[in-house]
């Protein structure tokens, strides 16, 4: 599929409107339409406690909102359970590096591809039967170059490659749209560099909103930022125009210390 | 659970290879059992114990999920079984098959319930089920109470094998724990057993995947009782009785102790468990109630020692997956 034409009926894949999240009175969203366009790197950044991991697990469905509405491709998906959200394309990573630790590199990636192709509750069948996933699970190692990690186990490998094969194993399930959270939390600045390169080129195929803290990745990368405080949408725009706007600036400033 | 299965190692084609030499060595020993001048009864039940296990183990070595109430699998199907044989005149392959099939029942039921909830949580659901279900079993006609049910018939199975005779009955045993140990073995190493341990190494990560996990765990819950069910059913042609024993949380408190000795998440593990603790049972009821605070003893020095349990141990020490 190739995505960076006009669409006219579905320029956005994912919009929500009125989305809000209030634990006991303290509203952690509030009110926040957010539209990604289909095909762009949107990033989610405001200072903390502005509410980007609240608002990016209630799109992920792993919080419930408590107001406003999801739309994915047209479709309501509020009310969705998050697995079958995941079904219709729509994949998350998560911020703490999320990868199956005793299973190999080649094995975490090869869970991913087996979901789409039914047989996963055959408990009387060999899992040599998944062996045919190993072509494709090889191909999408080799993409984000963890190729001679294939038979190690996730744990034993560093933090980076353990992000870059979640990546992989997202792709895995050929998603139409990638969720990131702080996908380049915690990483030293060569791994950032690889990974930053690596969703750079694989945002040729896939939409990808993700929260990231780090501003110079957030200004390489993204087509399109919103910026969150206190759970609302406080600016939107790209990096060049955000930089000037003396509200931004309060905001990761702090106006309050001034 | 996660810190008790750290240090599960991946499987590769030649820790399987390995584990089918483990396991033709162990089906190759306990057939030549009988020659041996080792008391039979005694193997009989401590196979019947370890099929129990290692139903157990698929569960909470492999998909995380920690019940404490396993024993009433055991004792449901030992009751039924025993209530078939007995009453209803069943033959001895029906008798198994009715009894499993209620154990199966059960798993379903009870499952249901108790996967909605997780860790400690799940633990004490399945906990109450089964203390709600020997309070069933106490006081339901059937199954004589106090007194449970005695002199089973023994018959012949398939019309041929009279399972009266120790020797016979000892290679049925033998068989119907070998099969029930290959189809745990089947299924952890199947594309379901992948999933299963998906889920028991980070579930929001199998969910944001796709997989609908509660549908797995489910399945893992059926199959882990409907095996202890299993060995319940043979057991009744061992013990020839059903009794509260069976179902009593004690005895899901051992099934629990022959897995965490053995190794929890190893495949041998729950087999060596069980015969360490029946053998203990068995050589060591000289010293009447002291046996109970020997097993603690041993319990708490493994757990603090042999954190991995004996198999456990061995295989990380050979850097082999067993």
């Amino acid at each position: 599929m190739a995505y960076g034409g006009i669409y006219l009926a579905d320029e956005f894949i994912l919009e929500t409107s009125g989305l809000t999240k209030e634990f006991a009175g303290f509203f952690a969203v509030r009110d926040v339409a957010l539209k990604v366009r289909r095909g762009s790197i949107h990033a989610l950044i405001g200072p903390n406690g502005a509410g980007k991991t609240t608002c990016f697990n209630l799109l992920t469905k792993f919080l419930k909102p408590t107001g406003g509405q999801i739309r994915y491709k047209g479709q309501d998906i509020t009310a969705m359970p998050p697995a079958d959200v995941a079904r219709l394309g729509l994949v998350r990573s998560f911020q703490i590096s999320a990868v199956f630790p005793h299973l190999t590199a080649l094995e975490n990636v090869r869970v991913a591809l087996q979901r789409q192709h039914g047989s996963s509750f055959d408990f009387w069948r060999s899992k040599s039967v998944l062996d045919r996933f190993n072509p494709r699970a090889h191909e999408l190692l080799n993409d984000v170059g963890l190729s001679e990690f294939a038979n190690t186990p996730a744990v034993e490998m560093p933090y980076g490659r353990k992000r870059a094969l979640e990546i992989a194993t997202t792709l895995a399930l050929d998603p139409e749209m990638m969720l990131l959270d702080e996908p380049m939390a915690g990483m030293g600045h060569e791994d950032i560099d690889k990974i930053a390169a690596l969703i750079k080129r694989i945002s040729a195929k896939y939409t990808i909103l993700m929260v990231e803290h780090n501003l110079s990745v957030v200004a390489n990368l993204s087509d399109i930022i919103t910026v969150l405080t206190r759970g609302q949408v406080l600016a939107e725009g790209n990096y060049a125009d955000l930089s000037k706007d003396e509200r931004v600036k309060e905001a990761y400033l702090g106006a309050g210390h001034g | 659970m996660s810190a008790l299965t750290d240090d599960t190692l991946p499987m590769t084609p030649r820790a399987m290879r390995d584990e089918m030499i483990v396991f033709a060595l162990m089906a190759a020993l306990l057939a030549v059992v009988p020659f041996t001048g080792i008391y039979p009864f005694f193997v009989m039940q401590a196979l019947c114990f370890a099929l129990l296990a290692c139903a157990f183990n698929l569960l909470i070595g492999y998909g995380g999920l920690l019940s404490f109430g396993h024993a009433m699998f055991l004792g449901t199907a030992g009751y039924v079984s025993a209530h078939a044989l007995k009453v209803w005149g069943l033959p001895p392959e029906l008798g198994i098959v009715v009894g499993t099939a209620a154990a199966a029942l059960l798993g379903l039921a009870t499952g249901y319930i108790s996967i909605k909830r997780q860790g400690i949580y799940f633990s004490m659901i399945t906990l109450a089920l089964s203390q709600l279900l020997y309070f069933l079993y106490l006081q339901a006609p059937f199954t004589h109470g106090e007194d449970g049910i005695q002199g089973i018939p023994q018959g012949h199975l398939f019309g041929i094998f009279d399972l009266s005779k120790p020797l016979v009955l000892y290679y049925v045993v033998l068989v119907g724990f070998l099969a029930g140990f290959l189809l745990i073995y089947r299924a952890i190493n199947s594309p379901f057993g992948e999933v299963l341990k998906s889920i028991r190494e980070n579930e929001p990560r199998a969910i944001s995947l796709g997989y609908k996990t509660d549908q797995y765990k489910l399945l893992a819950f059926i199959l882990s009782g409907t095996l202890a069910g299993f060995a319940g059913s043979l057991k009744v042609f061992v013990a020839q009785n059903a009794s509260l024993t069976d179902v009593h949380w004690s005895m899901s408190g051992e099934i629990v102790l022959m897995t965490l000795v053995g190794g929890l998440g190893t495949i041998f593990g729950p087999v060596v468990g069980a015969f360490v603790i029946i053998a203990m049972q068995q050589y060591l009821a000289g010293f009447g109630q002291w046996v109970t605070v020997i097993q603690g003893v041993i319990f708490v020095s493994c757990v603090l020692l042999f954190r991995r349990g004996l198999v456990g141990e061995l295989a990380h020490l050979l850097r082999r997956s067993l």
